[in-house]
């Protein structure tokens, strides 16, 4: 592809994308990261290799693309035009798959989805209950494009917004409509874009900076790496939008280094752009400029902080700083700068297109636009699902999540990660936006959402992101770095056994100091997941302090190993596997568990066919 | 004679390649950090004698660059294996069972997370999600491949696995 110079010859060739369709079926194959560790990869080498078989075969077009959402049934094949779904699609299905629908135009009945509760069979994806409730209005072109070519992202109707916007809109106008289609930060806080975005043109500086933060580091969520790696254009887009309104000619995006076939695509992506003049230089003819770099993350959860981002990019300590001065004024290299989370930028391109009017209908009334949740967890559909704002937790969790698996009951659900809180049963009916999760002492976070059964100990699960707080806690404030060390050391003494009631009312002490006196968000939200575990698990504390007991039978040192007599049929399986010889039994006799021995690891109960091993 | 002449052709390397690195960068102070990514990616881990000279060279306090290199997570001090094992930590594989994952890793191994076996074959880390929750709880082993639903009976096997690909 050329260089396109203006506006009108943008114009032009958009005619010429949109036409550019021929009738033969497209197999599409998703294979972002979840798709590739379950073996796309060798489904799309299948597929290949019949498009390069010689001699006579049916005619049909090739696409791989990024994530679909529904990561349990990857890896996930789509037949276009017709729409038709196969999941869980392995190398030796492909023949099937090019002889019978692509060829005669049947169905292979075995790859499609079948709804677990009617047992009815799903043609596409809009017939499966994970798909019906949603409004894939961010997410949606992933499955549509390969991120590898900017052609299919123009095809879609890519930068579009971006051409509307610069054929003339001014700046102050650009940032009302993102105003009146209240927009809302979706990193974390929620706080409103064209705030930030106001403020940010109207500092003070010659050069300023716009930011896409793409660390991720809320472990369980991954929404923003499936629009990096699916739809990096449409993040770009959003940039250059942004950057436009607030009179940029610079930015980063800084992705972490977890996520590789990321910044793949982003590079990618970059550099197709500006091949094809829509980043660089005199963008489209009009007197804009605007480019683009990538910085990679070190791993480190403090860096999704503003001011430690900046601090990191700068290529010091992502240690952050106490915000007297804002970053929109002196952010980095203490210049005037804009930082959005990868969702929010990917919902600006949206709003150009449709209009503020448009956007604002969808949602509650605080909370405008669609969120994108990654459900993981106990639940029978894991995936990310992007739901308009004000559905309800049973809603995701229930209709779409399709449940908990195994019969289980629903415990809890965490939302907002490390910084979020545990919603219990009864909070399932609220509705998910920003102001009513934080009423609740959660938060939305960056959208993780996951789902605990009975079988999850909260006191447990307090100590795991206390422990995950205190790893990744930069340590330069004290309220943060001793007031985790101290709250881990008294929740760890509670999950050995060695809890005293006045415990309850020191965390609640620490966790409120450490609310009050941090110097940063990290610190200040620190306490939540504990907290709120204490306020809505209450027995559960109580019975690891009051009883010894840990009744979801987690906590090692309350729990004890045991075989039912009759239940056990003496095969000796578990015997062969215990690491430490802790069983013993004479042939088709049941056998017995030495405690003084047992390491509580847990082998011989995931062995046991017979179900005879339990925890008391 | 023989051993110091190949000692002196690998310190060539080494210096051509540290040379090259500062070229990508062109000594800017804030190519830091994707500096020693690189050079943890060339030898596995940060020598000492190296950062010295990345001190020198960037003309960067050594303390900082201590500071910096001890900050994130992906930076090492400590040599890797030839074995990279990786559990994932996120909250959703934590939730499915993947502290037992660890412990049994740990127990099998004779090592704690975030160090390498005493006969440098394996290191073993801990990682806070790798976005692949529909597998959890996830093991991922030289890099690139995953292990998706992992129990502590699968770790036996899953090492065993490892060291039958070595032998043949």
């Amino acid at each position: 592809m050329k260089k396109i110079h203006s506006l009108a010859e943008f114009s032009r060739f958009q005619k010429t994308w949109s036409a550019r369709k021929n009738g033969d079926p497209t197999v599409v194959v998703s294979s972002g990261t979840c798709g590739q560790a379950r073996g796309s990869e060798d489904v799309i080498i299948a597929f290949e290799k019949v498009l390069s078989r010689r001699g006579k075969r049916p005619q049909f077009d090739f696409k791989v693309t990024g994530c679909h959402g529904f990561c349990e049934v990857e890896p996930i094949v789509r037949i276009e035009p017709r729409g038709i779904f196969y999941q869980r699609v392995t190398p030796a299905d492909v023949e099937e798959i090019i002889s019978e629908t692509i060829g005669e135009g049947k169905i292979v009945d075995r790859l499609l989805f079948r709804d677990p509760v009617t047992g009815e069979k799903c043609l596409r994806a809009k017939d499966i209950p994970f798909y019906r409730k949603q409004k894939l209005l961010i997410s949606g072109n992933n499955m549509r494009i390969n991120p590898a070519r900017i052609e299919d992202y123009l095809e879609a109707g890519g930068y579009a917004a971006l051409a509307k916007v610069l054929k003339g809109v001014k700046p102050e106008r650009l940032i009302d409509e993102v105003k009146k289609a209240g927009l809302r930060g979706r990193g974390g806080g929620g706080f409103f874009a064209w705030k930030k975005w106001e403020s940010c043109r109207n500092a003070h500086g010659k050069i300023k900076y716009v930011i896409c933060n793409a660390d991720e580091g809320d472990p369980g969520a991954y929404m923003d790496r499936s629009l990096l790696e699916g739809n990096p254009h449409s993040i770009l887009e959003g940039m250059l939008i942004g950057a436009y309104a607030i009179g940029v000619s610079e930015g980063y995006i800084y992705v972490r280094r977890e996520y590789p076939l990321a910044i793949q695509n982003v590079e990618t992506a970059i550099e197709q752009a500006r091949k094809l003049g829509l980043l660089g230089r005199n963008i489209l003819g009009t007197g804009f400029s605007f480019d683009v770099k990538i910085a990679i993350g070190g791993g480190a959860f403090v860096c999704g902080e503003s001011t430690a981002l900046m601090s990191s990019i700068e290529g010091k300590r992502g240690e952050p700083r106490a915000k007297y001065v804002h970053t929109v004024e002196k952010g980095l290299w203490n210049r005037p700068s804009n930082l959005n989370n990868v969702e929010t930028w990917a919902n600006v391109p949206l709003i150009i297109n449709k209009g503020a009017k448009w956007y604002s209908k969808i949602g509650t009334e605080g909370s405008k636009g669609t969120k994108i949740f990654s459900l993981v967890g106990k639940i029978n559909n894991t995936g990310l699902v992007e739901v308009p704002m004000g559905i309800t937790l049973r809603e995701i969790i229930f209709d779409i999540g399709g449940g908990i698996p195994d019969g289980k009951k629903f415990k809890a659900v965490q939302t907002g990660g490390p910084s979020g809180g545990c919603l219990p049963e009864s909070l399932l009916d609220l509705s998910v936006d920003f102001d009513r999760l934080s009423e609740v002492g959660s938060m939305m976070g960056s959208g993780g959402m996951i789902v605990m059964d009975e079988t999850t100990c909260m006191v447990d699960l307090a100590k795991y992101f206390l422990n995950f707080l205190l790893d990744e806690s930069c340590g330069m404030c004290f309220p943060c770095r001793e007031g985790l060390d101290q709250l881990l050391t008294i929740v760890t003494a509670i999950t050995v056994g060695k809890g005293k009631p006045e415990d309850l009312q020191l965390l609640q002490e620490i966790g409120g100091m450490m609310k009050d006196a941090s110097l940063c968000a990290l610190g200040r939200t620190a306490p939540n997941p504990l907290l709120s575990t204490m306020r809505y698990f209450q027995d559960e504390y109580e019975a690891h302090i009051l009883k010894k007991k840990c009744p979801a039978g987690v906590c090692k040192a309350l729990i004890c190993y045991e075989i039912w007599k009759d239940k056990c049929a003496g095969c000796a399986a578990c015997a062969k596997l215990c690491p430490e010889k802790a069983i013993s039994g004479a042939k088709n006799r049941p056998h017995e568990i030495d405690p003084a021995k047992c390491i509580k690891c847990g082998i011989c109960k995931d062995t046991c066919k017979y179900g005879a091993i339990q925890v008391i | 004679m023989k051993i110091l002449k190949g000692h002196g052709a690998m310190m060539k390397r080494e210096e051509i390649m540290l040379e090259k690195i500062f070229k990508k960068y062109k000594l800017q102070k804030s190519a830091l950090v994707p500096v020693l990514q690189d050079i943890q990616a060339e030898y596995g881990y940060l020598p000492e004698d190296v950062l010295r000279q990345v001190a020198r060279k960037m003309k960067i306090s050594l303390i900082e660059v201590f500071g910096v290199a001890t900050f994130y997570k992906s930076l090492s001090l400590i040599p890797r294996g030839r074995h990279h094992i990786q559990v994932c930590t996120g909250t959703a594989c934590h939730v499915r069972g993947a502290k037992r994952v660890l412990e049994e890793f740990e127990r099998d191994l004779c090592t704690c997370a975030g160090q390498t076996t005493e006969d440098q074959e394996f290191s073993l880390e801990t990682v806070n999600c790798v976005g692949a929750c529909a597998l959890g709880p996830m093991v991922i082993v030289d890099g690139g491949k995953y292990h998706g639903h992992m129990t502590a009976t699968k770790v036996k096997p899953c090492i065993r696995k490892i060291t039958r690909k070595e032998a043949e």
